[in-house]
């Protein structure tokens, strides 16, 4: 990436300005409950992505337990919010329990892989993942199991929650918007969402995230220095673990429900992935832009692809690839595609491009 | 016409020209010695001959013919054998299996396997143990053993005396003075007395292109040329 | 304890481990007859995933490839293989053994002929493009995971489907109050002598020569002169179609498979892997004999422990041999 002629860059970045200032808007400009759903799944995604982007954009690891420490931070928030009652006492347990865990299970993970070969990582961190993930099942008492555990948000948060009244005594309105605790959540959701966003993007910039990029940049010069690779990497593992962690906290208070689709399924790992190679790895901006693009498409392409297969309806074998549970697999393509002839991803390749002309 | 010829021979590793211009001819027979400090570009050099590094288009012939841009294996069926620095013996497989793996079809020939014996008997001995238990000396002579096994035209040995106890690197060099009378040998070397008693045409290597290259003999007459190009304390 | 180690590694080493393990379980469970049904279940069970487990770990060891997509063969020969069988249930029912047979060795045949098309086509278009770059490795084969897992969704459905079995390997027999499954007996002899094959390939010819070779030193074994990427393609066919045939064998095991079927295994196969030590079969098949027996005793004497205890087993081996029990020599 240079420095000369950034127009690639320039765009990059007035696009994520864009998408901020629409999230940033969004319970005004779009008065539906399903689209602040959207607004506040996207914002959740950034942080996980963007903090799953400092371990394989930046440093060049693979890890597929970054949804465990995003279950840790949710499950942390759930099970205080239930036991404790909605308070902002159990949310701060919450989150630190989630936090503690967290940080505990990456330091383990982290000091086990000083141990063994680097290429180990990925694998044990997925058996890591898939154990958690029973286990946060077979738990049931404390967990909730297979149904999860459903519970109330701290009180400003409560749909019912008035912010502000009117004269005649009823929840006031800004441009037909209600001003009620669910507004205060997706607020306390983006604003949460961006501080986190932009302590990853500084991170980046810092003299740390120089360190990280020598090291991705020379495997072997970096391995010639020895242990400090791995103690770096062991500390990014830590960063990356909070972030998502601290996601997984904000997310549980929000949809006051978390179970193992929501919080730590194999499936919310797969779209990271796709959504970090998608927007693009190593960049940062791309993860705003790929967990757009995901999360749009989870929600709207399913329509889109019901109306193909209905369609389709009659050929063999057609209507059953384009059904809308099927998704998958044309994300599936489309994911190996970019890995093949756009590693960079949407980001990458326009800041590239940019930068060449 | 000489056997092996570079031609401003340039090669990268990934983003880092390690070889600028390599430019020298090895005639045919005996020892010819590439010297040079450590980084200088020795080891790269023989790599990229062997095609295990990817050299400049037209920069390497054999026997007059164009081989920068085959395939390590293509190059190697050419005649050319290769003895790494770190010996690459396989240690999980038996002295025999090690030899037997470097034949053409499977089988030995009678005759150069008891040439073989002859120059190292430590491996008649140790034929079917496993090549991890050998001593240093013993992988090195394993190592060399196997590029001779078939009748090659060029042996190309990356630092044989590293790490071996006098005595062994006395043996080896009778050895290699010994291959070098059928085959030629492209011998990078550290040991500069070892280099001297072998080498009949040398090449020095500095900083990725050639700095030097001539005869052996005025090489080691000429000890401020050495003492430039080499740094040599001895 | 020197004498004592040498005296132990001249009896076997490390690959005593699963008879110490046998011999605690024996005395913690205390009942021989449940004991010798446990350890038939662990040691057929143990068989199956070294089936799924040897390829992967060839591959690895032979170009550093880690194919995360190597589950999809699992499951794809277990799905492939029951749909052979339903389609020739009449013969499976037949009070005919060697109907029994041929419908039975059809279907294993089916899911190995799959396994090497599927594995001849997943390293050509998938992996061929990717190699020496672990990241992308990763990223494409998991892509190619998600595929294939979807195509199956696609083809089977997510409903649960029922393996038949052939009718002469149904029940049990007993050996006075010892009862042993006769499909358990099978796959582990059907295992065993996979792994004899492999075995002798891999130490008389001169193939398996080049394969192991190959494992250690790829460019000495390229400056030899032999191409490696011929011989990794067949390689990678193997693996493949052997998982295939393990996939296909669990489903009889099973008797009721999903396409989660995959993933579960691939977790095993990953945890055998790493504690055998990449790149080597002994290692793959004493990690899979190890995984077996633990999670079979496990499973009987506490178990709420059993689902963590593979995770247990494998940090266990780990902080003892950090490049797992029987690695390839490198």
């Amino acid at each position: 990436m240079t420095h000369s002629s950034p127009r690639g860059a320039l765009f990059i970045k007035s696009v994520v300005l864009l998408i901020g200032a629409l999230l940033l808007f969004a319970p005004f400009l779009f008065q539906e409950t399903r689209s602040l759903e959207v607004a506040a799944r996207i914002c959740i995604f950034v942080v996980l992505v963007a903090s799953y982007d400092l371990l394989i954009g930046y440093t060049g690891i693979v890890s597929f337990a970054h949804t465990m420490f995003f279950g840790f931070g949710a499950y942390g928030a759930a099970i205080a919010l239930k036991q404790m009652g909605p308070g902002w006492d159990a949310v701060l347990v919450g989150v630190l329990a989630g936090l503690a865990v967290s940080i505990v299970v990456a330091i383990a993970i982290g000091l086990l892989s000083l141990r063994v070969k680097a290429i180990f990582f990925a694998m044990i961190t997925l058996a890591a993942a898939s154990v958690v993930l029973v286990l946060a099942s077979q738990l049931s008492d404390l967990t909730g199991g297979e149904d999860g555990i459903t519970y109330k948000a701290p009180q400003v948060f409560k749909t019912a929650n008035k912010l502000m009244v009117d004269d005649a005594g009823k929840v006031a309105r800004v441009f037909g918007v209600k001003l009620n605790g669910k507004l205060a959540a997706y607020y306390f959701v983006f604003t949460s969402c961006l501080v986190l966003f932009i302590l990853c993007l500084r991170m980046v910039a810092s003299p740390l995230g120089t360190v990280l990029k020598a090291i991705r940049e020379n495997e072997a010069r970096a391995e010639a220095i020895g242990y400090r690779v791995v103690a770096y990497r062991t500390f990014v593992f830590c960063i990356a673990a909070v972030a998502a962690s601290l996601a997984g906290s904000i997310y549980a208070i929000w949809l006051k429900y978390t179970g193992p689709d929501t919080a730590l399924s194999f499936t919310i790992m797969i779209d990271i992935l796709l959504m970090v190679v998608i927007g693009g790895m190593g960049t940062m901006y791309g993860a705003v832009i790929g967990a757009v693009l995901l999360v749009l498409a989870q929600y709207y392409l399913r329509d889109l692809m019901g109306a193909a297969s209905d369609a389709l309806h009659g050929i063999p074998l057609l209507p059953e690839l384009f059904e809308p549970d099927r998704w998958l697999l044309w994300l599936g393509i489309i994911f190996i595609l970019l890995v093949y002839f756009f590693p960079k991803g949407i980001a990458g390749t326009i800041w590239d491009k940019g930068a060449r002309s | 016409m000489s056997l092996l010829s570079l031609n401003q021979m340039k090669t990268s590793i990934g983003q880092y020209h390690v070889l600028h211009d390599v430019t020298f001819e090895v005639p045919e027979g005996g020892v010819f010695v590439l010297l040079g400090r450590n980084g200088a570009g020795k080891t790269t050099t023989l790599r990229s001959i062997m095609g295990l590094w990817k050299p400049s288009p037209g920069s390497v012939h054999f026997k007059g013919e164009e081989i920068s841009g085959l395939h390590a294996s293509d190059i190697a069926r050419k005649g050319i054998a290769f003895v790494p620095e770190n010996m690459g013996v396989f240690g999980g497989l038996t002295v025999e299996e090690n030899l037997v793996l470097a034949t053409a079809n499977g089988k030995f020939d009678a005759q150069r396997l008891k040439r073989i014996y002859q120059l190292f008997p430590a491996l008649e001995q140790f034929w079917t143990k496993q090549a991890w238990s050998l001593s240093g000396g013993q992988k090195q002579m394993l190592a060399v053993a196997r590029a001779i096994i078939e009748p090659r035209e060029l042996i190309l040995i990356d630092e044989p005396t590293k790490g071996l106890a006098p005595s062994i690197i006395d043996g080896m060099a009778e050895a290699f003075a010994e291959i070098g009378q059928s085959t030629t040998i492209l011998l990078v070397e550290q040991n500069f007395n070892f280099a001297k008693r072998l080498g009949r045409g040398m090449a020095v290597i500095d900083d990725g292109h050639i700095a030097h290259t001539g005869s052996m003999a005025d090489f080691a007459a000429d000890t401020t040329l050495q003492e430039q190009l080499l740094s040599l304390s001895s | 304890m020197n004498q004592l180690s040498q005296t132990l590694e001249r009896f076997g080493g490390v690959y005593l481990l699963p008879v110490f393990v046998g011999l605690i379980a024996f005395v913690l469970i205390g009942a021989p007859s449940s004991w010798v049904t446990l350890t038939v279940a662990g040691l057929s069970m143990g068989m199956m995933i070294f089936l799924m487990a040897s390829g992967l770990s060839l591959i690895f060891g032979l170009m550093d490839v880690l194919n995360f997509g190597h589950s999809a063969f699992i499951s794809f020969g277990a799905f492939v293989s029951a749909s052979a069988l339903a389609y020739m249930s009449g013969w499976l029912g037949a009070d005919n053994i060697a109907l029994n047979l041929i419908a039975l060795f059809l279907a294993f045949g089916a899911a190995l002929a799959f396994g090497l098309v599927a594995g001849w086509f997943f390293e050509v278009v998938i992996i061929k493009p990717v190699y020496h770059d672990h990241l992308r490795q990763i990223l494409i084969t998991m892509g190619a995971l998600i595929v294939s897992e979807q195509i199956i969704l696609a083809v089977w459905g997510g409903a649960p489907v029922t393996v038949p079995r052939p009718a002469f390997l149904e029940g049990s027999w007993l050996f006075g109050d010892v009862t042993v499954e006769i499909y358990r007996a099978f796959a582990f002899a059907l295992g065993l002598a996979v792994y004899i094959a492999l075995y002798f390939v891999l130490k008389r010819t001169r193939i398996g020569l080049l394969i192991r070779a190959g494992v250690e030193n790829r460019e000495m074994v390229e400056a030899l002169g032999f191409k490696i990427n011929r011989l990794f393609v067949g390689v990678f066919m193997v693996g493949s179609a052997l998982a295939a045939l393990g996939g296909a064998m669990w489903a009889g095991y099973e008797t009721l498979i999903t396409p989660a079927l995959g993933g579960e295994m691939m977790i095993v196969v990953f945890i055998v892997v790493i504690i055998g030590g990449l790149g080597s079969v002994e290692g793959t098949l004493l990690g899979a004999i190890m995984v077996g027996l633990i999670a079979n005793y496990i499973g009987f004497l506490a178990p709420k422990l059993a689902l963590a205890s593979n995770m247990l087993l494998m940090m266990a081996i780990l902080l003892w041999r950090p490049s797992g029990l029987k690695p390839a020599v490198k």
